[in-house]
Order: structure tokens, then sequence, then C-alpha cells
């Protein structure tokens, strides 16, 4: 076999799953649609405000719900040493002071 | 077919280091003849080489090739002159380490966009008349420098040129792989190929193939040869 | 056309020879490379899936939430603040809210507590999610038991437990019913967590909550668009560690591809020269190392980007665990929805494949257009 036509179709191969990955996430998207608005509908129902992504501390348990500047509120120099406290950036608050 | 009039090159042209490497040459080179240019090293033989073989510009003076001004022409157009008139064999041989001698054959035709199938017929062919047909896969480093120059040869001729190029041809070989070689020569010139070679070999020289020998010294001709 | 075809494809075959006679160079560089993409793709990937999860999933969370704030601090807010909150034109609903954190000495683990209205827990039941179960290896009916603030003893049944496939935001949840909530904590009643309110017109939103906060100093105000916004930003790429790790990761290969792609060594020089000396022209020696960087970059982007693919929607994407973990105890396992952003995906092709057939290419151009009789010398 040619080197360029192994190569051709080694790229071709790779696209045509490149392709499939795209199928393959609008089809997860489609399946999840009930998972999600079940979800959503969990969130409504018990007033859910954030994302079970981090639990060690309640600034980043609950994000959107800690206060402006909690990563220092226990002491001014109080250390962010948890790896998730990097991940987060502090809540955008909106037109207002 | 090719006409050199009063031709100069110098190299590190402006600098301190300004060499001039040719001292105004005049010269005809007939077709279908081998010439060779003879001289001790350093006396512009290997320069003059180049810029019959469109390698190179002179710095003054014209060359034409069969009533055609190149020394003037653009790059682009220059490689398309070398490319399909002349064919080089170098004096290292100059072949691409790691490919096989066939692909090494082959490389001057790739941009001319040839049909593979075709190139390669025609690459293991030339092999073939050369006598190194066994040798086609076998990877260029691997090959004695009788067989390396062979595949040099076989490169220079895979655009089927009219005028063949050797820049010392004999000197990494022994007299037996140099009277082998001026064989490949005389079946060249045969071929109707015009030969050029530079050589300060008595054996190449006095050889009956060679119809012309040009002495040249300190960049400047001692004896056309004609 | 045809003649063209064939050129490319002659081209492409010597570049690969070409790539494949400096073997392990070829392997080593694809290798980082593709290490690389698949590092980037990731992220980006992840993040972007988690940002349209949070997005889908929390559009309906509290409209405005209320809390009471003392001396700089979140404070438990007093019941008559709803009667204010009621007052004001254009808000449908408000009600107070009890949650809070409880701890577990027997997982070390910290659970969130909750006091649902809609259904509500019988008193001494607790409806556990999935991050809890696995932490205390719980099942419907076993009895779990705390210590109150006072000391006595706070005995809960599990009554049922969250299905794993809302973990994403219920993983450590632990729902109980009012009466245990503040016997627990000695909370008084009439005092809550916070006010969740709902607005008649969601346009009116802010004007709403300037309302609030002008009738009630001392509070502060969280509206539903903000907990959105918190989500939209959350693994942004200038966040702390990710940035870390990108720059570094990119930087290295800036480095790695700018040394190997300029420093042309007196090798390639020379098979440059020998090229154009046989016949090649500029731009096909160009054209050359332009395939030779097309095929490293194509191939390591390809890979790269399927191999996130899969690790990030079919793998969990395991290599992030450690570092999502972080200190916590209870880790939810939730399996991301694979929302994938095209334009973000050409956008990294881009950012990936080009910079380096271009770093390729630069110095080739230069070397490329010497004399082609330096080989005769």
């Amino acid at each position: 076999m040619r080197r360029s036509d192994a190569f051709l179709t080694f790229t071709v191969a790779l696209l045509g799953l490149l392709g499939a990955s795209f199928a393959d996430a609008v089809r997860g998207v489609g399946a999840a649609q009930q998972s999600l608005a079940a979800k959503a509908d969990m969130v409504e129902q018990l007033g859910l405000t954030d994302l079970v992504l981090f639990t060690e501390a309640r600034y980043t348990r609950h994000p959107s719900q800690a206060d402006l500047h909690s990563a220092f509120q226990d002491h001014p120099f109080a250390m962010d040493h948890f790896p998730s406290g990097s991940l987060l950036p502090p809540p955008i608050w909106k037109g207002r002071p | 077919m090719i006409h050199l009039s009063d031709v100069r090159k110098a190299f590190n042209q402006g600098k301190a280091n300004e060499f001039w490497a040719l001292k105004g040459i005049d010269l005809s080179v007939p077709a279908g003849k081998v010439t060779v240019f003879r001289g001790p090293s350093g006396s512009g033989k290997t320069t003059l080489l180049t810029l019959v073989g469109c390698l190179a510009r002179p710095t003054s003076g014209r060359v034409r090739l069969k009533d055609r001004d190149i020394s003037g022409l653009p790059e682009r157009f220059l490689t398309d002159i070398r490319r399909s008139t002349f064919g080089f064999v170098f004096q290292q041989f100059n072949l691409l380490k790691g490919i096989s001698a066939l692909e090494n054959v082959m490389i001057p035709a790739y941009p001319l966009g040839h049909d593979r199938k075709d190139l390669s017929r025609r690459a293991h062919g030339l092999m073939e008349s050369l006598d190194i047909g066994a040798k086609a896969q076998s990877m260029a480093e691997w090959l004695s420098g009788g067989e390396a120059q062979r595949v040099a040869i076989a490169r220079a001729l895979i655009n089927d040129p009219e005028v063949v190029i050797a820049d010392e041809p004999t000197a990494n070989l022994d007299s037996e792989r140099s009277r082998q070689f001026l064989g490949i020569v005389e079946t060249l010139k045969a071929s109707g190929k015009t030969v050029l070679m530079t050589s300060h070999d008595p054996l190449v020289c006095d050889t009956a193939v060679v119809d012309h020998v040009v002495t040249l010294h300190d960049g400047q001709l001692v004896d056309s040869g004609a | 056309m045809r003649l063209w075809l064939n050129k490319q494809r002659n081209l492409l075959d010597f570049s690969l020879s070409s790539l494949s006679r400096r073997r392990g160079k070829t392997l080593g560089m694809l290798a980082v490379y593709t290490s690389i993409v698949f590092l980037l793709a990731s992220v980006m990937l992840f993040s972007h899936a988690i940002r349209r999860e949070a997005a889908t999933v929390l559009a309906k969370s509290p409209e405005v939430l209320v809390q009471r704030m003392v001396a700089g601090r979140h404070d438990l807010i007093p019941a008559r603040h709803l009667d204010a909150i009621k007052g004001i034109r254009g808000v449908q609903s408000a009600e107070g809210r009890l949650w809070g954190y409880l701890f577990d000495p027997a997982a070390v683990a910290n659970y969130t507590l909750m006091v649902p209205t809609n259904p509500r827990i019988e008193p001494g039941k607790v409806v556990i999610g999935d991050g809890v179960v696995r932490a205390r290896s719980a099942d419907p009916g076993d009895l779990m038991s705390f210590r109150a603030h006072d000391g006595s003893l706070v005995q809960f049944k599990v009554d049922h437990t969250i299905s794993r496939d809302s973990a994403l935001v219920s993983a450590d949840l632990f729902l109980v019913a009012e009466e245990d909530f503040r016997r627990l904590f000695g909370i008084a009643p009439g005092l809550f967590t916070d006010l969740a309110v709902s607005v008649r017109n969601p346009r009116e939103v802010i004007k709403i909550a300037e309302k609030i906060d002008a009738a009630l100093p001392d509070t502060r105000i969280i509206l539903r668009d903000e907990i959105l916004r918190t989500y939209e930003s959350v693994f942004d790429w200038r966040e702390g560690m990710l940035l870390v790790l990108l720059a570094g990761s990119i930087l290295a290969f800036a480095i790695f591809s700018w040394e190997k792609a300029s420093g042309l060594s007196a090798e390639e020089r020379r098979e440059i020269g020998i090229l154009k000396a046989v016949g090649w022209e500029t731009g096909d020696v160009i054209r050359l190392k332009m395939l030779e960087g097309l095929v490293v970059s194509l191939s390591a982007f390809l890979v790269g980007y399927l191999l996130a693919y899969a690790h990030v929607f079919h793998f969990g994407a395991g290599l992030f665990e450690p570092v999502l973990k972080g200190w916590a105890v209870l880790y939810p396992k939730y399996k991301l929805t694979p929302f994938v952003d095209e334009l973000q995906v050409a956008t990294l092709f881009f950012f990936t494949v080009f910079p380096y057939t271009i770093a390729t290419v630069v110095p080739i151009w230069r070397a490329a257009i010497v004399d082609p009789d330096t080989v005769m010398r």
C-alpha cells in the first residue's frame, strides 16, 4: 500500500470517528433530556441553588450563596488552601452595589 | 548548445573576503558530446559547472542555452530549465539517507505530478540498465560507493534530461569502478546525451569517449580544447 | 487537475517517508502533541459540559433569595421580614427556607441539610442523596443518629434515597422535617436560613430586588441570574489551577516545537539543498515541510480530541477526579451530558494545528531561499 493511501485512510477513519463523536454527543444530549428535566424539577421543588461539585467547604459547596469574600471570611490572611478554591471565581454581581 | 561569454563569478561580493572564482570565461559546449573541465582544485571548474547547469547565476556575463539567455532569469524559471534539461551527479552523490534507493531515484520527478506507477516503472528500468536493480529497496546509506554513484546517475536520468552533469565522478572510486563509470558515460553519449564533467583524473581526461577537455587555472581558461 | 493531485500525493508520500526515517523524533513529537491536545480538549469539553448542565438544571432555582447579614456574616432571618417582602408590589410569593450543614462524625463528611416544603418529610424520617448513601452505606429503613445542639440524640430513619441520576445536584442532600431541623440546631420558630421570593413578572426582578434592599437594609439579595452566572464562569480558563496547568504545558510545548522547528539541523539544510539541486522549486520544498507539519499536527489533533471525548463523556473524566475531589469526603458520582460546542472544537483545531504548521514552515522558508549550488561546495 502506498504511504499516502495509508495515511489518507487513517485520516479519513479518524475524521469518521470525529463525526461519530459529534453524533454521539447529539444522541447523548437527546437521551439525557429526561434526566435533565428530572434534575431541573428537583431543583425547582427543593429550591436548590448549586451543583454538588465540591463539598469540602461551604463557599465551595454553595458558591452562589457564599458571602462576598468568603474565602477570607474568617481571617483576612486566611489561606485558601482547598484545591477547588482555585477553580472557582468569586460570584459576579449584577449591576448593583 | 551552451554558450558562455565573458562570464565572471564572485563569492562574498563587497565583503573583505571577496573572491573571484571565475574571471571572464568564453566557452561553447557542443550538444551530444562529452566535455571535461580539468584543473587543480580552486581553479573554478566546479563553479563553472554550477553556472552551466543553472544551479547559480553569474555575477556578470551571459550564459545562453540553445540561443536563450538564461543568466538573468528568475529562480522559478531556472528551476524549470534545470529540471527539464539537466541531470546532476554530485561528487558526494548526495543521496538522501533513510529512504530506499528507488525513492532516491524518483525524487526529482515528484513535483512534476507523474503517476506513481509509471514513475516507479521508469525508475526500476533505469536501475536495471545500470545493473543496480537488485538494490532498489536498499536504504541509501547501505550502498557501496559504486552503487551509490549509479543510483545518483539513475536519479540524474529520471526526468530524461538532455545534459548530464557530473562533478568529480571518479574521485571516490577505484580505477576498476572508474572504468565502469566511463562505460556508462559511453552509453549516455550513444543515446544522444550531452555529458559535462569536472575531473583532474588523467584516466578520465585521456579516454576515447571524451571529446573535449577544457583546462582552467585560477578562474581563467588555459586551453579551451577546441 | 490530475497532475496537481498526483503531485500532492507524491509530495505526501515523500513527506511521510521523511517523517518515518526520523521515527523516534516523530513519534516523540506526536506523543507530546497528542497529550497536549488531549489535556486541552478534556478541560474544554468538561468545563463546557458542566456549564451547560448547570445552566439547564439551575434554570428553575429560586428567583430571588434574601439573606440577612450581621456584622458581615450570614445570619438567620426573622419571619417578620416575610411580611415586609410580601407587601412589595410584584412579589408573587415569599417563603422561609431552612438549610444548613450537618457534620457526620461517623463518615467525617459534611451533609447539606434541607427542609423541603413539598413534599414534606415526616418527623423522624430522612431522605438522603447518593453520596450520603455511599458514605454511610445506608439503606432505606436504616437508622442514623446525631447529637443535637444541646447534646441530646436525634434519630432518623432512612425513608428513601435519591437516585444517582441526579447526583450532580443532590449527592450530599439530607432532607428532614422542619421540627427535626429546629431541634437539631436549636433554631427558634420564626427564624429561617434565608427567604426565597418569586416574582410575578421576571422582567421586574431587578426593580423588586432594589425595593427589598431599600425596605430591608440588613439583607443581601441573590438573584437567579447571579446564580447562573456563577456557573457560567466555573472552570473559566482564567481560574488559577487550570491556567497554571495549561499555561505551563502550552509554554513547554511552544518551546519544544519552536526548538524543533526553528533549529533546522545541518542534515535538514543539506537535504533542502539536494532537493533544490535536483529540480525542486522553493515552493515545493515549503509545501513538503508544510505537509510534514500537517501530518503530525492533524493526527495529534484528531487522536487527542477523540481520546479526550472518550475520557470526559465515557470514562467519567477520571483524570480530573483528584483535582475536583479536593479534600472532600463526599464526591458525587455523576455522568456528564455530552454537550459539545462545535465552535470551541474548531477553535481548538485552529490553535493547535496552525501554529505548529506555521512554526515548521518559517525556518524552512529561510533555508529554502538559499542558492541550490551550495550542495556543490
